[in-house]
């Protein structure tokens, strides 16, 4: 969807290439097409019951629905999808590049990503080689979001010391990035052998392949995917829109001070979505899911006081009537300058068919109203154009 | 109705002496709740590492599971060097920042001195707090002039207590009712 045009020479070097030959992301990602807020979907790789009944499908038929989600988020002109690795119990997703693999060969269009891949407990080489096979069969469609993780069991699991969290991260991603960047290095480090003039095959189909920043809520890891000069895309449970400005401003004005451009990387935001008929039945229809699911990933469900503030228009859970959740986008788009949303609708054991109609939906009503007030009809500078061509147009009742 | 009781401390006898009598006391006052007693002295806790409670394994894993399905908790604290000890501080660092919420928590301390009275009011509520506890209002000071060869000695400190435990329980009961309501009356 987005092959760049002009690939960058390969480069050779093992000192970090200056950030004035680093790709403008914005462009590459097609973000400055003027196309206007771009929506996705993503799943954690969840395998919970449905509370409802208390029954749950089949792992196999779990990792069966992701790549279904996908068929139908891309027939419905969705324009990405992901699944995020996890290690833990309720999980399905443990192989998230081999689900991701299967869905780039399922689908043509939609872009695919991971949301995210725990980079801390892996090898940068793997997970680069495993995506870059990915955006071959994908036929450059892939990307790659990398996180900490929320939990910390798979540190045992795979072998490695939760003393070392940060540090393994932040080693691993640098290294991954410079994968991405160069043809051949060399390279040494605590977590991994040292690499001598090695070459990490096979190259991505897209030059560079796109690597984002999976961010929480506070600012402290915002500032670091800023200061990496990398997109990133931040996620949220709940809470007021404008409380997450300051980490996006965090985000920007650490990108600046480090010398990159805030205008050419791409900034994406994902939580929660319910579209029903009404807020109320938007409320009902995903709190069961979102409290009992919560109880057994994270022990502790979600008050029903703080969920039903999720219908207020400031909120940034992107739940009610499907005319709410577009006044509620363009509110956040207005706040952040983003270019994609994440929508996570199929969290907690929500039935396969009642996701399926959320894709529908999103297709039929919501990104036709996104797209009207988002896109602009001549490509121009993108964190600006949107909000620009969103002014001139008529401001949406709230 | 769950309650945990705590005694707080990993050595000396006096807290646990004071949440053993808690403990039956929550028994006599309602057989039907669920009571149960941590000794800290009894329990191998890890120090806290970050992770979540979920993720713990042996003792520190049952010790935090049973604190989160707890409805009432009752702390029981020595006092050491002006504030709590380390072993009952690890106790909060191992749980989640909104650990007590939709809790009624109250406290109890022992102490060899009076002039430690304030110390549960400035040291350990404001942590409870901060998790979000109900915190019920008035605690129980017990000297170590109150007690003999692992006995309460001093009836007025059994009254105490008997009190603290009705006010716990009453308490408790009070907002599961309030907060049933309330959740009912959203619709959802």
């Amino acid at each position: 969807m987005t092959a760049p045009t002009d690939h960058p020479e390969p480069v050779t070097s093992t000192e970090p290439v200056a950030h004035t030959e680093s790709v403008n992301m914005m462009d590459h990602l097609g973000f400055s097409s003027g196309q206007g807020l771009q929506f996705g979907m993503y799943s954690l790789g969840d395998h919970l019951p449905n509370p409802a009944d208390g029954s749950r499908v089949s792992a196999g038929e779990r990792i069966r629905e992701f790549i279904g989600y996908a068929q139908a988020a891309e027939d419905a002109g969705l324009d990405f999808i992901s699944v995020g690795e996890s290690h833990q119990q309720y999980f399905a997703s443990q192989a998230h590049a081999v689900i991701l693999g299967a869905i780039a060969q399922a689908t043509s269009t939609i872009r695919i990503g991971s949301t995210s891949t725990i980079l801390s407990t892996s090898d940068p080489v793997r997970v680069f080689e495993n995506f870059s096979t990915i955006d071959h069969i994908s036929g450059g469609r892939a990307e790659l979001v990398a996180g900490r993780a929320s939990r910390v069991g798979l540190f045992e699991l795979l072998g490695y010391d939760l003393r070392d969290y940060e540090e393994l991260f932040e080693e691993k991603f640098e290294l991954l990035n410079r994968i991405n960047r160069e043809q051949k290095l060399s390279w040494r480090g605590q977590f991994r052998a040292p690499l001598n003039d090695a070459e990490v095959l096979p190259r991505p189909a897209q030059e560079p392949l796109p690597i984002w920043r999976a961010v929480g809520g506070a600012p402290t890891s915002a500032i670091k995917a800023g200061l990496a000069g990398v997109p990133m895309v931040m996620a949220h449970l709940g809470g007021t829109t404008s409380s997450f400005k300051p980490t996006v401003n965090a985000y920007r004005e650490a990108a600046r001070h480090q010398g990159f451009d805030p205008a050419a990387l791409p900034i994406a935001t994902a939580g929660f979505f319910h579209a029903a008929e009404t807020s109320q039945e938007a409320l009902r229809g995903l709190y069961p899911h979102i409290n009992e699911g919560m109880k057994r990933t994270n022990g502790q469900g979600m008050p029903k006081q703080l969920f039903a503030q999720a219908v207020d228009p400031h909120s940034i859970v992107n739940l009610g009537s499907p005319q709410q959740i577009v006044e509620k986008m363009l509110h956040q788009h207005e706040v952040f300058g983003h270019q994609r949303y994440l929508g996570q609708m199929d969290f907690g054991g929500m039935p396969y068919d009642q996701v399926m109609k959320q894709i529908e939906i999103i297709g039929s009503e919501i990104i036709p109203a996104l797209k009207k007030y988002t896109a602009s009809p001549t490509p121009a500078s993108a964190l600006s154009a949107s909000a620009a061509n969103r002014h001139a147009a008529e401001e949406p009742a709230r | 109705m769950k309650l945990v009781a705590i005694s707080g401390s990993n050595v000396g006898t006096k807290t646990r002496t004071v949440m053993e009598h808690v403990t039956q006391t929550v028994i006599v006052q309602d057989p039907d709740v669920e009571a149960t007693l941590v000794d800290l002295a009894e329990v191998d806790m890890v120090f806290s590492d970050g992770r979540n409670f979920t993720e713990y394994t042996g003792d520190t894993g049952r010790v935090t599971r049973a604190l989160m399905d707890a409805d009432a908790i009752i702390i029981g604290t020595p006092i050491f060097q002006a504030s709590i000890p380390a072993t009952l501080k690890n106790i909060f660092d191992l749980l989640p920042v909104n650990a007590f919420r939709d809790k009624v928590v109250a406290m109890v301390a022992t102490a060899g001195s009076a002039k430690h009275y304030l110390i549960p009011q400035q040291q350990l509520q404001p942590i409870l707090t901060y998790m979000k506890a109900q915190v019920v209002q008035p605690y129980v000071f017990v000297e170590e002039k109150d007690l003999l060869r692992k006995q309460i000695v001093n009836t007025d400190v059994i009254a105490r207590l008997d009190r603290l435990v009705e006010d716990t329980l009453v308490l408790t009961q009070t907002y599961a009712s309030i907060r049933e309501a309330k959740d009912a009356a959203y619709g959802f």
